[in-house]
């Protein structure tokens, strides 16, 4: 029991007291900044695993981007990814990055359902579905509930049972084998009840878009909520992009 | 015929395609189970099937480790064939043979186990749906089924366990995968610019992206007869360690979240995270995506970033140790580990386990000295062996591979090699060749092998991660437990479905 006692002592307080201003270690690639220095924008293009990137003029599709920084590495006056964890979007065209732009990426409060706030608010439980995901999404949002990201002291817990969620997160690009599974479990999650799509194969497809093993009529049929973009996401960026789907609306909302 | 006409080749070889030996299938049979006979340093590496025209050849890789060959031989056989099974013989063939199976239909007469394994898009038989898996079950009052899966409780990939129990007691356990399935393996033949496969193979399975991408780019260097400057090789090696460092920690945290010791899981949890972030530093992203490249590196190794992998080892060594010595010293944790979850050396032998989870029962399976790559041969890598073949052993080979990482990359970082700037070389795939990588994950055995046509196009390309045995290790190991100690053992093994399903 004293050992415990002295491990407990020697690791000190390990949590992060303030996960919205945190700086991640390192040369993260977060939110890319597009210029307008002139490249050859189709060889820029043609560079993309994921067809992220399109020309006339140059964008970059967060939803699409697997972040793996060749375009920064080829074209860097042309493209610099910052360290900029903040990019999750409820609405899908706010991840499109226009050249000679460096905007924070917003939520779009008219799009945010007026119960999400009001009931969802101080209290949000999460169903994780894996539906083709290569297992980093989901470890990173395992660490979001560490004891360094603790996204717990929220009121934002992952658990066991669609039963007792608000909603799911959805990681992978959903595979034609999990397509039942998944729409089961939303079925049984009880409405109101939200969307999360986690990570670029979730939201796009990523380097998987064109298989065809999947299956992503799932998401045609249903209104997605909120959108982390990431390969995989960092637990700061879908705890901050949680944070602000909930509070953004209203804006009176504190959290202690 | 000589029953020792293989074409041995060395890790990471390229040997034209139609140097594999072909023979008639009855003597393809009894080469390979013949091979396996009363030689444990032998095991199947990969055995699959290559659609040529109306017939499959079906290509058997298996490793000798004590001569450090691969020795390859296949046969023709056609799609409609029905055949007996290696498995019927060795079940180290139980689930090539099965997805041979799936893919050709191609019949066994004699497989024990003759089921889908996936449930891949290009299966042979569409009718076969995933809802439907037949599973095995036990006619009896006393006896009952426990279903899970496909969606785990906690945030997992997905796959569904069946448990025929006889009240607490788990009697038998089949697992059903095929979930995860993307179809990785076509898209590495579809996709063709190097930087969409090498996407691919990060994303194959997140917890051994440095495993499945220095396998990829050891084949394709190699394929292409590009050497790589050693720099990239001592990159590899060192990103590889560090993989190992950090999902091992993760897993010692996970198995005592498994068995309610609320310390451990934090400590070892939040002790991986300067691992995962050392990795960011290094090269922008937790799990080492974007890190590692065919021909170069986009983030070279620096003397900063030397000193400062030094200090985040000198920070995590004496609380690692601290944690892992009160860990394996507290009766209530050694009760929980201690004899469960056993498996002989004779299972794992029969089985074909590979990686740490053949090292826990005193099978040595170990890529790094069995067929080295890289920077392993330098390294003079000794395999840590332990005796036992239940989770005490599994969390505590993790232990001690933790500390010989530590040492490897201590080692490595006495020499910092001079990194060129990011050059993309030119690659043209040799034609008609076929080639086979190894590389040791911290989970084991990865292999990659590709085959080209006469223009040098990729017309194959199989992945096998050591899941594809290890599988079949957890099913067994779970026998004669309590249902309760499923999880723990489960997190003992963590086995991929990604990297199973593809």
């Amino acid at each position: 029991m004293l050992n415990n006692f002295k491990i407990r002592w020697h690791q000190g307080s390990q949590y992060i007291p303030d996960v919205t201003k945190a700086k991640v270690p390192g040369i993260f690639r977060g939110r890319p900044i597009l210029s307008t220095a002139k490249v050859d924008e189709t060889a820029l293009a043609e560079l993309c695993p994921t067809h992220a990137i399109s020309v006339n003029p140059v964008r970059l599709d967060l939803g699409k981007c697997t972040f793996c920084g060749e375009c920064a590495v080829q074209f860097p006056k042309k493209i610099t990814f910052t360290t900029d964890y903040k990019i999750s979007s409820n609405d899908r065209e706010k991840l499109i990055l226009n050249e000679g732009e460096d905007l924070l990426i917003q939520m779009n409060p008219d799009l945010i359902r007026e119960e999400i706030r009001r009931l969802f608010g101080r209290s949000l439980k999460l169903r994780q579905v894996s539906a083709g995901g290569d297992n980093s999404c989901e470890m990173e949002l395992n660490a979001a509930n560490n004891v360094q990201f603790d996204m717990s002291r929220f009121g934002i817990d992952f658990v066991a049972s669609p039963r007792h969620a608000d909603g799911i997160v959805i990681t992978g690009p959903i595979t034609e084998n999990m397509a039942e599974p998944l729409e089961r479990c939303y079925n049984a999650v009880p409405s109101p009840k939200i969307i999360i799509l986690a990570g670029v194969d979730a939201i796009s497809g990523g380097i998987f878009a064109d298989s065809p093993a999947l299956n992503r009529e799932f998401l045609t049929k249903h209104t997605i909520d909120l959108y982390i973009p990431g390969n995989p996401v960092h637990p700061l960026t879908f705890i901050n992009g949680v944070l602000d789907l909930l509070r953004k609306r209203g804006g009176n909302f504190t959290y202690r | 015929m000589k029953p020792t006409e293989y074409i041995p080749i060395k890790n990471n070889q390229v040997i034209a395609l139609k140097d594999i030996p072909e023979y008639d299938y009855e003597f393809f049979l009894e080469l390979n189970v013949g091979f396996l006979k009363d030689n444990p340093a032998r095991h199947c590496v990969n055995y699959f099937g290559f659609a040529a025209g109306n017939d499959v050849k079906l290509i058997c890789c298996m490793a000798d480790d004590e001569t450090h060959v691969i020795d390859v031989s296949s046969s023709l056989v056609g799609h409609t064939a029905v055949l007996p099974s290696f498995t019927a013989q060795h079940p180290n063939f139980e689930k090539f043979e099965r997805e041979i199976n799936e893919n050709f239909g191609i019949i066994y007469t004699d497989h024990p186990w003759l089921k889908p394994m996936r449930y891949a898009h290009e299966r042979a038989d569409q009718t076969q749906q995933i809802a439907n898996y037949p599973f095995y079950s036990v006619e009896s009052e006393e006896l009952h089924e426990v279903g899970v899966g496909p969606i785990h409780a906690g945030i997992i990939e997905p796959g569904h366990f069946r448990f025929i129990c006889n009240g607490e007691q788990i009697m038998h356990l089949e697992i059903q995968l095929g979930y995860q399935h993307r179809g990785v393996e076509q898209l590495f033949l579809v996709k063709k610019k190097l930087l969409e496969r090498t996407t691919l193979a990060e994303n194959i399975t997140g917890d051994s992206v440095v495993g499945h991408t220095t396998a990829f780019v050891n084949l394709w260097e190699n394929l292409c007869g590009h050497t790589p400057e050693p720099a990239l090789l001592w990159a590899r090696t060192l990103a590889l360690e560090l993989e190992r460092i950090a999902v091992h920690t993760g897993d010692l945290g996970g198995i005592c979240a498994d068995m309610a010791y609320q310390l451990g899981e934090s400590v070892f949890g939040r002790l991986r995270t300067p691992i995962i972030n050392f990795l960011q530093e290094w090269g922008g992203s937790r799990f080492a995506k974007g890190l590692i490249r065919a021909g170069k590196i986009n983030f070279p190794f620096t003397a900063e970033l030397a000193d400062r992998l030094q200090t985040v080892l000198n920070t995590y060594e004496p609380d690692f140790d601290e944690m892992a010595q009160q860990l394996f010293s507290l009766s209530s944790a050694l009760s929980r580990m201690e004899k469960t979850g056993i498996l002989s050396y004779e299972q794992l032998l029969e089985i074909g386990t590979v990686g740490m989870a053949a090292r826990m029962n005193a099978l040595s399976r170990d890529i790094r000295a069995s067929h080295p790559f890289c920077l392993y041969e330098t390294l003079h890598h000794e395999p840590i062996i332990k005796h036992h073949g239940e989770v005490y052993s599994r969390a505590q080979i993790r232990r001690l591979e933790i500390k010989q990482s530590i040492g490897y990359i201590r080692e490595l970082l006495k020499n910092v090699p001079d990194f060129q700037k990011p050059m993309n070389a030119t690659f043209s795939p040799k034609a008609s060749a076929f080639v086979l990588t190894l590389v040791e994950g911290w989970r084991g055995e990865i292999c990659h092998c590709a085959i080209t046509d006469a223009k040098g196009e990729l017309v194959l390309y199989k992945i096998k991660d050591p899941s594809h045995h290890n599988w079949m290790a957890l099913a067994q190991a779970v026998r004669n437990n309590d249902i309760s100690d499923f999880p723990i053992c489960n997190k003992s093994f963590n086995l991929s479905y990604s990297g199973h399903d593809l």
